[in-house]
């Protein structure tokens, strides 16, 4: 066994595990408190590394583009939750489909418009550049940042949940919306906060990994869909699902592409194993969403009071 | 002469159908053939968003997976013909017993859910059915499998020249538009749009509607299989590209446009949403922009669709009257 590989393995399964809770964790907020679908949400995190690209070439401040296109990305979350989403909240989750597949249409578009049909390659500062070699592991800095920015990303969403008033108005927000409102909270004001929030987390995923894979129009189109996957398998509005699924499913993904053929080789020819593995590793997150779905479709970790 | 459609609706319908059938003879005409392999294009989609129109228009069951059964009908065609099975026949039974199996199994799993979730476990199984093509490398994966020759129907009719294939492919998308309005006003159809106003009442009134539903699902999954088969036909090429989510988005879109819940909406929608892509898309590159904004309005001010504008401009027209 090759326990370097394993040990990389694991640390990028652990990456996109905090990238996608980055995205799934706006998402089941807006999701559970609003009852908005945003397919668009994804647009977010493409906005967001194209801002932060922007701002690094002409500051050359890595820190400086991710805070700046943080606030950029919220500016924008909260211009498509005045304009658009907050007349839809009561009407169909069909016109919410239709609206923000209308808006990632759009957002492509702009991007391809302002920024040109080609990628756009984020340069990363020295320091962070590097490797660090613990005994005979080599760790590459960048990652090891991503992890650390995610995890301290989960820990203050934790404390603004948990500890805070618009906390507990998120947390009674996704429980029961109607009580919330009867008790004269002014709920239009959380849903811009939390909408804008959650835009700015997605645009922080998307700067995070674009140093690495390059900002590039429709990036996001399909890290979204395995987004509401997390969403679904953790049960929707609970941010703690939305951690525990994400890093589950960051983890199975990861994981099954560099193994599942030597464990399928276990059971059948290895030449059958080879085909099958690809295939079977990039549904597996769906199989499993299926079957969540049917046995338990509120979700793994349903918020609290939610029926 | 009251044997002419009276609504404003069915006349205009009416008066499309009529071009559609003259539709060849128009475009040799003026000598435009080019419009032809366009209108071709949408009529087969139209068949597909017939098709979806009957679960999501009628039943109100949401799929955002429909774009798997053009797939699974486009890849009988050429997953048969890569081994030299031509006939058409063939790939007609291979299209709808493996779209109906599929259907089948994943709609017996999706109705148990409602409203999101069944718009998340649509997508999902569509997405295994993207990531199977994708992944199978003897037929092409993700560069896609060319067809070299179109379905053989020995002694019946020849599908080889661009003519005659038109004309296949409008006599089965009247064929499925008769099939979908006699469904509807049957009492199979009341049952499924009962369900969708109101499930438990038409469950008290003794219907078992998770079967109906089901069978509904099946249904329309087939039909979608062979405008599939159609497609693969027509452009003699197949990729996992035409399976991804954004393409079953891309069906809702033209249900929606059209006017989901009426017979002959969705079919101008999908000839509306084809025609507006080739004409945008000549005109500007960025023509996904404006198609964004479209749609975007047509959520927040068109109710509807097209048949609700023609609609209300019968009900105008009354009123002045």
């Amino acid at each position: 066994m090759d326990w370097n590989l394993l040990i990389s393995q694991l640390m990028n399964g652990l990456q996109l595990g905090l990238l996608l809770f980055l995205l799934a964790s706006g998402l089941t907020l807006i999701f559970g408190i609003m009852d908005f679908i945003n397919l668009s949400h994804g647009s977010f995190y493409m906005i967001g590394a194209y801002f932060c690209g922007t701002i690094v070439a002409y500051t050359g401040s890595f820190l400086l583009g991710v805070l700046l296109g943080l606030a950029g990305v919220f500016v924008v979350g909260a211009l498509v939750e005045w304009f658009i989403a907050r007349k839809l909240y009561r009407a169909d989750h069909l016109d919410h489909v239709l609206v923000t597949f209308g808006l990632i249409l759009i957002f492509d578009t702009l991007v391809h418009i302002l920024w040109g049909a080609s990628g756009m390659a984020i340069p990363l500062p020295d320091v962070l550049n590097g490797q660090i070699i613990l005994g005979n592991l080599v760790l590459p800095t960048y990652r090891l940042l991503i992890i650390f920015a995610g995890l301290m990303v989960a820990a203050i969403l934790y404390l603004l949940v948990s500890k805070t008033r618009l906390g507990m108005l998120i947390r009674a927000g996704a429980s029961n919306r109607t009580m919330v409102e009867a008790l004269g909270i002014n709920i239009n004001r959380l849903f811009l906060i939390v909408f804008a929030l959650g835009a700015a987390m997605a645009g922080l995923a998307g700067m995070l990994i674009a140093p690495i894979t390059e900002a590039s129009i429709g990036m996001g189109n399909d890290i979204i869909i395995v987004a509401f996957v997390v969403v679904i398998i953790g049960g929707i509005g609970s941010v703690k699902g939305a951690f525990y699924a994400a890093m589950m499913l960051g983890l199975i993904d990861t994981l099954s592409r560099s193994y599942l053929d030597v464990l399928l080789g276990l059971t059948m020819p290895v030449e059958y194993a080879e085909t099958a593995a690809p295939a079977l590793s990039a549904m597996l997150i769906y199989i499993l969403m299926a079957a969540v779905l049917a046995f338990r479709p509120q979700g793994l970790f349903p918020p609290a009071g939610m029926k | 002469m009251n044997w002419l459609p009276t609504t404003v609706a069915a006349r205009v319908y009416a008066l499309m159908l009529l071009i559609l059938a003259l539709a060849p003879f128009i475009f040799e005409w003026i000598d435009q053939p080019f419009y032809l392999d366009l209108l071709s294009r949408a009529l087969i989609l139209g068949i597909a968003v017939v098709s979806l129109n009957l679960i999501l228009g009628f039943g109100g069951m949401v799929s955002l997976g429909h774009a798997a059964y053009i797939g699974i009908g486009a890849y009988s065609v050429g997953i048969a013909s890569y081994y030299d099975f031509y006939n058409g026949w063939l790939h007609i039974a291979l299209a709808l017993s493996v779209s109906a199996g599929f259907a089948l199994l994943t709609g017996a799993i999706s109705l148990r859910t409602r409203g999101v979730y069944f718009i998340m476990i649509t997508m999902a199984f569509s997405q295994m059915v993207y990531f199977t093509f994708l992944s199978l490398e003897e037929y092409g994966a993700d560069d896609g499998l060319v067809i070299y020759a179109r379905s053989e129907f020995p002694e019946i009719i020849s599908m080889d020249s661009s003519t005659s294939l038109y004309y296949w492919i409008f006599a089965l998308l009247l064929a499925s538009l008769f099939f979908v309005y006699r469904l509807v006003y049957s009492r199979f159809g009341r049952v499924i749009v009962g369900s969708r106003f109101n499930e438990p009442r038409m469950q008290a009134l003794g219907f078992d509607t998770y079967r109906y539903r089901l069978t509904c699902y099946v249904i329309s999954a087939m039909m979608c299989s062979l405008a599939g088969m159609l497609l693969g036909n027509f452009t003699g090429f197949i990729s996992p590209d035409m399976i991804g989510w954004a393409r079953s988005g891309e069906l809702i879109f033209m249900v929606i446009i059209g006017g989901a819940a009426t017979i002959f909406g969705p079919l101008v929608g999908t000839i509306m949403f084809v025609v507006l892509e080739e004409a945008l898309s000549a005109i500007t590159v960025y023509w996904h922009l404006i198609f964004g904004m479209l749609l975007v309005a047509l959520v927040l001010f068109g109710k509807g669709g097209i048949h609700g504008w023609l609609s209300r401009l019968d009900r105008k027209g009354a009123e002045h009257e």
